[in-house]
C-alpha cells in the first residue's frame, strides 16, 4: 500500500517536472508554429466530425429521456433548459473530453511511446534538442486552443439535437422557438464559460499525462500497447475525478 | 564511398575518462566499477559478448543513463549532466538507426541545424547534401526511412550524425544485423571518416573484423566487467582463452550440448 502511494506521488512529481520543463520553453512557441500548427490540425480538424456526430446524438438522447419523463407532469416547456444547461455545464465538456482521451490522447502515447522505443527521443537528447520543446509543448499549446473550439462546436450540435427530437417525436412535440426559448431563458454566458474552462482543464491534463506516459515507456513494442491502455484509463479516470473538483470551484 | 574535398568536422575534439562506473538497475548489476582512460583523437573499440554490458557503457558515456555510482566525464564535462550537452556536439550512431520516421531523410540531417538555427536553409542545404554525398546517399533524400534499407538506414544516421560535426563520435553495433558486404562497406566508412575527422570515436561492436579494422585500442567486457585493455594486435596475439574464443570462435559439432539440440530436433 505504502509504496503504491509512494508510486503514485512520484508520478505525480514526474508529470509536474514534464509540465515545468515544457512551461520553460513556452517563449520557443513561435519557432515550433509549424509543429503547433499540425498539432492543431490532428487534435482539432480530424476530432470534429466525430465530436459533432457524438454530442448531436447526446443532446437528443437527453430531450427524449427528459420529454418522456417530463411529459408526466407537464413540464414539457422545460426540456430546453434541461437540455442546454445539461449540454453546455456537463455533458459536452465532459463527453468531448472523454473523446479526445480516446482519440487524441491514445495517439499521442504511441506516438511518443514509439519514439522513446525506437530511440529517436533518445537522439532527440544526444542531438540537444529538449523533446519537451519538440515534442510536448507544440500539443499542448495546440490542445488550448482547440478543445474550447471543439467544446462549443460539440454544446451547439447538442442544442440542435435536443431541438431536432423536441420537434419531431410525437409525444414531446415542442417547436425550435419554444425549446430555445426554454434553453435561454435560464442560461447565461457564465455557463457557456464555465463549461469551456472545464474542457480546458481536461484537455490539457489529458495531452499532459498521455505525453507523460509516452515519454516514460520503457521496453519494446508490448510496453507501447501497455502505455496507450494506461494513459487511456489514466486519463478517463482523472477527467471525472477533476470533473467533480472543477465542478465544485465553479458553483 | 566518395571522399570529401574538406573535413566535415570542425573544432576541438574531447577525450573521455570514465571512473569507478557502477550500475544496477533493481538488484542487477550490469557495469561494475568501470575504469576507462580514452585520449582526444583515439578510436576506441568496446567489444564483448551479448549481455556484457556494452551498450549501458555507451549510453552512460552519452548521457542517457545516470550511474549508479562513479562517473563519465567528456573533456572535463560530467556526462550525466545535461547542461554538457549544450557545451559538447556528442553524435550517437543508435544501433537501428533511430531515425525520425515522420521526417524525410533529407529533413532528418536537417532537423539539428534547424532547432539549433545553425544556418540558413541554402547553408543547411549544402551541408546536409555534402552529408549525404559522403555516405553515397545523394539520390534518396527525399525517401523517408521506411522506405530505406538497414543498410540505408544506418548510413544516414551516419550522416546525420556527420552534419552535426560532432566533437565525440559514438557508434552503437554499426554492423549488427547487416550482410557481409554491408558491415564491410560500412567499416570502411567508419574508417575513413576515422582517417580524415581525426575526432574522438567510441565504438560498441561484437564484429571483430570492424573492431580489429578501426581500433587505436579495445577494451573487452564481460558480465558488466573490464576483461582486458589493449592495442588490435594485443588481442589478435592474446593467448587468453576468453578472448581467443570470443575473436575465433570454434563450432564443435560433437559438442554435447549439439548432440542434445539433435535429439530434441529428432
Amino acid at each position: 500500500m505504502m509504496n503504491q502511494l509512494t508510486a503514485v506521488i512520484g508520478h505525480i512529481g514526474s508529470v509536474v517536472l514534464l509540465l515545468l520543463r515544457t512551461l520553460s520553453f513556452a517563449p520557443t512557441l513561435r519557432r515550433q508554429f509549424p509543429r503547433f500548427i499540425e498539432q492543431c490540425y490532428l487534435i482539432g480538424y480530424n476530432s470534429l466530425p466525430i465530436v459533432t456526430i457524438l454530442t448531436f446524438f447526446i443532446g437528443s438522447v437527453l430531450a427524449l429521456q427528459s420529454g418522456y419523463s417530463m411529459e408526466n407532469f407537464g413540464a414539457k416547456q422545460f426540456i430546453g433548459s434541461l437540455v442546454g444547461l445539461s449540454v453546455t455545464r456537463e455533458l459536452g465538456p465532459v463527453m468531448v473530453a472523454i473523446l479526445i482521451a480516446g482519440r487524441v490522447g491514445s495517439a499521442i502515447t504511441a506516438e511518443l511511446a514509439s519514439m522513446k522505443v525506437y530511440q529517436e527521443v533518445d537522439a532527440l537528447i544526444t542531438m540537444n534538442i529538449p523533446p519537451e520543446r519538440m515534442l510536448v509543448l507544440p500539443r499542448l499549446a495546440a490542445i488550448l486552443v482547440m478543445m474550447p473550439v471543439l467544446t462549443l462546436i460539440g454544446i451547439i450540435c447538442g442544442w440542435y439535437g435536443g431541438a431536432l427530437i423536441c420537434q419531431y417525436t410525437h409525444f414531446i412535440s415542442i417547436d425550435s422557438e419554444t425549446y430555445f426559448a426554454a434553453l435561454k431563458r435560464y442560461m447565461d454566458w457564465k455557463d457557456i464559460t464555465d463549461g469551456l474552462l472545464k474542457a480546458e482543464v481536461f484537455g490539457f491534463v489529458i495531452v499532459l499525462v498521455c505525453c507523460h506516459i509516452g515519454l516514460n515507456t520503457r521496453g519494446g513494442p508490448r510496453e507501447i500497447g501497455a502505455s496507450v491502455t494506461k494513459a487511456v484509463v489514466t486519463s478517463l479516470i482523472l477527467i471525472l475525478v477533476l470533473d467533480y473538483f472543477v465542478t465544485k470551484a465553479l458553483i | 564511398m566518395s571522399t570529401p574535398s574538406h573535413s566535415p568536422v570542425a573544432g576541438k575534439t574531447f577525450g573521455v575518462t570514465v571512473t569507478h562506473l557502477t550500475k544496477k538497475f533493481g538488484r542487477t548489476t550490469v557495469l561494475q566499477d568501470i575504469n576507462l582512460e580514452i585520449a582526444p583523437g583515439e578510436t576506441f573499440v568496446i567489444m564483448g559478448p551479448s549481455g556484457s554490458g556494452k551498450s549501458v557503457l555507451l549510453k552512460h558515456i552519452a548521457g542517457l543513463e545516470q550511474p549508479t555510482s562513479g562517473e563519465v566525464r567528456i573533456g572535463s564535462f560530467d556526462a550525466a549532466d545535461p547542461a554538457t550537452r549544450s557545451k559538447i556536439r556528442l553524435a550517437l550512431v543508435f544501433q537501428a538507426g533511430a531515425l525520425f520516421n515522420s521526417l524525410s531523410v533529407y529533413d532528418n540531417l536537417a532537423l539539428y541545424l534547424r532547432e539549433h538555427r545553425l544556418a540558413d536553409e541554402a547553408g543547411i542545404r549544402e551541408r546536409v547534401m555534402h552529408a549525404l554525398t559522403i555516405l553515397s546517399l545523394e539520390k534518396s533524400y527525399k525517401k523517408f526511412p521506411s522506405e530505406l534499407s538497414g543498410g540505408m538506414k544506418k548510413r544516414v544516421a551516419i550522416a546525420r550524425a556527420l552534419v552535426m560535426e560532432p566533437q565525440l563520435f559514438i557508434y552503437d553495433e554499426p554492423t549488427s544485423e547487416l550482410d557481409p558486404v554491408m558491415s564491410a562497406t560500412i567499416s570502411e566508412i567508419i574508417g575513413t571518416l576515422r582517417e580524415e575527422t581525426a575526432v574522438t570515436s567510441i565504438v560498441v561492436t561484437h564484429d571483430r573484423t570492424l573492431a580489429l579494422h578501426i581500433a587505436d585500442r579495445i577494451a573487452f567486457l564481460i558480465d558488466g566487467r573490464i576483461h582486458a585493455i589493449g592495442k588490435p594486435a594485443e588481442f589478435t596475439d592474446s593467448k587468453d582463452p576468453v578472448i581467443t574464443n570470443f575473436l575465433n570462435p570454434v563450432i564443435d559439432l560433437k559438442n554435447p550440448r549439439f548432440k542434445q539440440l539433435e535429439n530434441n530436433h529428432e
